[in-house]
């Protein structure tokens, strides 16, 4: 099975509508939504199953017993990420803790315990088709491994499907390093800004330092011709594929608030997108 | 006075409304936490007036004293070491610089050493002082660098915007910790409705005053309108979506420097939010 990933660097540049509408064209039998800190693929795509939800534990809490803490300090001095406070009790800020142990073992009165922490929770849907997506909770951390679970989700009930299409996350952090690993092709969406542009520089040098082969393409093409073909030159000199323009289309906000794809509309932007894709696939399975 | 612009979604304008607003504040302070992607320099373009290295601390093994014994890697949570073929090795990508593999060796075998992943750097921009966080690509995590940016932000008395990162994890809820007032930037699209409920559930959660600008405001209906009307959000502001800011915007150019219609938009916005932060702290002191 070949994997495409749909990163962006920058946010709003339409990863997610792309994604649906490559998943419709390809009759994808997987795909993934790894935007785990804000999914938004679930709107576009209609399921006629309900999903298998199981709780994602992140790392755990440390929580302490007032009855035995002594109220040495010592957990307190020793906490990296300034996670215990104290007013008339030693107590842990649940959201700082970052579950690491210090406080735990360094308690001479074993008064601190690591207990399990819900972090998210993951949804799988499968009929013919699978479909893998989760939600992060509000103020989590641990967002890679997430990422790292929804893929893990996917491909284990995932049989005989060619191309699994997976939607990443905005940035170039933990999540995004976390989508990279075992994908075939790195799509980057972006649009013609000068914000876009210095995004997608940085998402770039990401997805080379992991040594996976990256493909271009520029939203809203001509919002901004100019910067167009500053992306388009510069992808060049990179030795980058720029595998097509899609042009600003109205119609893509209606397909979106509809629950619709682009391609069922049959507007511009849907066209283009066609198109792309068919430049993905050749790209994804003439070379091999 | 600390307003963070926050969104859950990306590209809905949160480096706008930050920008334009410190732009046309007499004098501010403009915080960039996107450490992943700051954008907020290309439009400011600051004058340099300094910068700093942003560490942090990563394990090293004394490979003379190490006698294999382990512990250190019972102790990490985060798998971060491995004794593989009589050596001790460290993963610096997942390592979380807790300092326990250190702190309970029994050997007195590891040490710390610094890494870089980042820097902060401070600039002028005519009336508005630029802090801007970035995050070395193949880091996992910028959250060190926001810490820093939120104690320089904390010293701080002149007004001050802290454009955010996207999403609602733990980054975003460090951005927003300090916050006197949130902004919440939202498009008028499903996807937009969703990531809002998102940070509004977020700024609720953490009992933050906020308001909602609503941005690319196209005629008919707009599903984050109504979203605001339902739960009772106070809507501050509502941006038309223009083909003329679009351009202003895709070229880095700050609008409220451009032309003196924006300049009235944006004043305006800063108008009714600083009213909301004085009602805020008369109300809440």
């Amino acid at each position: 099975m070949k994997q495409l990933l749909i990163l962006s660097g920058k946010g709003g540049t339409g990863k997610t509508t792309l994604a649906g509408a490559f998943i419709k064209l390809a009759k994808a039998k997987a795909y993934a939504d790894c935007d785990v800190d804000a999914p938004n693929l679930h709107l576009v795509m209609e399921q006629s199953v309900a999903p298998k939800r199981t709780d994602y534990y992140g790392l755990p809490k440390a929580v302490i017993n007032a009855d035995q803490c002594i109220q040495c300090d010592l957990c307190r001095q020793n906490c990296r990420f300034e996670a215990i406070n104290v007013n008339d009790k030693y107590k842990v800020d649940y959201y700082s803790c970052e579950g690491c142990g210090v406080c735990e073992t360094i308690c001479p009165a074993t008064a601190i315990s690591l207990k399990p922490a819900v972090a998210g929770e993951l949804m799988l849907y499968a009929d013919e088709n699978v479909f893998s997506t989760a939600q992060l909770k509000m103020g989590s951390g641990t967002s890679g491994m997430l990422v790292t679970e929804v893929k893990k989700q996917m491909n284990l009930v995932t049989k005989d499907a060619e191309l699994a299409i997976i939607d990443g996350s905005p940035g170039i952090g933990c999540p995004v390093i976390a989508s990279l690993s075992g994908v075939d092709l790195v799509l980057i969406v972006t649009e013609p800004s000068i914000s876009g542009i210095s995004d997608m520089e940085r998402i770039i040098k990401t997805a080379e330092q992991f040594q996976i082969q990256i493909a271009v393409c520029i939203n809203k093409y001509d919002t901004n011709l100019v910067n167009t073909e500053k992306i388009e030159s510069f992808c060049k000199k990179l030795n980058l594929s720029v595998v097509g323009r899609i042009p600003f289309d109205s119609n893509a906000v209606k397909a979106i608030n509809n629950g619709l794809s682009i391609i069922d509309l049959g507007c511009t932007s849907g066209r283009a997108a066609r198109a792309i894709f068919d430049e993905i696939v050749k790209i994804l399975f003439n070379e091999s | 006075m600390k307003i963070a612009v926050l969104s859950g979604k990306g590209g809905t304008g949160k480096t706008l409304v930050s920008v334009n607003l410190a732009a046309v504040a007499k004098e501010a302070f403009y915080i960039d936490c996107d450490v992943e992607e700051p954008n907020g320099h290309l439009f400011f373009e600051p004058k340099p007036i300094g910068s700093e290295k942003i560490v942090i601390k990563i394990p090293v093994v004394d490979e003379k004293l190490c006698n294999g014994c382990r512990k250190c890697v019972e102790f990490c949570k985060f798998n971060a070491l491995a004794y593989i073929n009589n050596k001790l090795i460290v993963f610096d990508d997942v390592c979380h610089s807790c300092g326990g593999c250190m702190l309970f060796c029994p050997e007195k075998a590891l040490t710390e050493q610094e890494k870089m992943i980042g820097q902060v750097q401070y600039g002028n921009s005519e009336n508005v002082t630029v802090v801007t966080g970035i995050l070395n690509t193949g880091e996992a995590s910028g959250t060190p660098i926001i810490k820093k940016l939120l104690n320089y932000a904390k010293r701080e008395q002149a007004i001050t915007f802290i454009d955010c990162p996207p999403g609602s994890a733990c980054i975003v809820m460090e951005s927003i910790k300090d916050a006197d007032y949130c902004i919440l930037v939202a498009e008028p699209t499903l996807f937009g409705v969703h990531n809002l409920n998102m940070v509004y559930e977020l700024v609720k959660l953490f009992h933050k005053p906020y308001g909602v600008v609503l941005n690319k405001c196209l005629e008919g209906e707009n599903p984050a309108e109504k979203f605001c009307i339902e739960k009772g959000i106070k809507i501050l502001e509502k941006i038309p979506f223009d083909n003329e800011l679009g351009k202003l915007n895709s070229n880095a150019l700050i609008s409220v420097r451009e032309y003196e219609k924006y300049k009235e938009l944006f004043a305006s916005l800063l108008q009714i939010v600083t009213e909301e932060v004085q009602h805020e702290a008369a109300v809440n002191p």
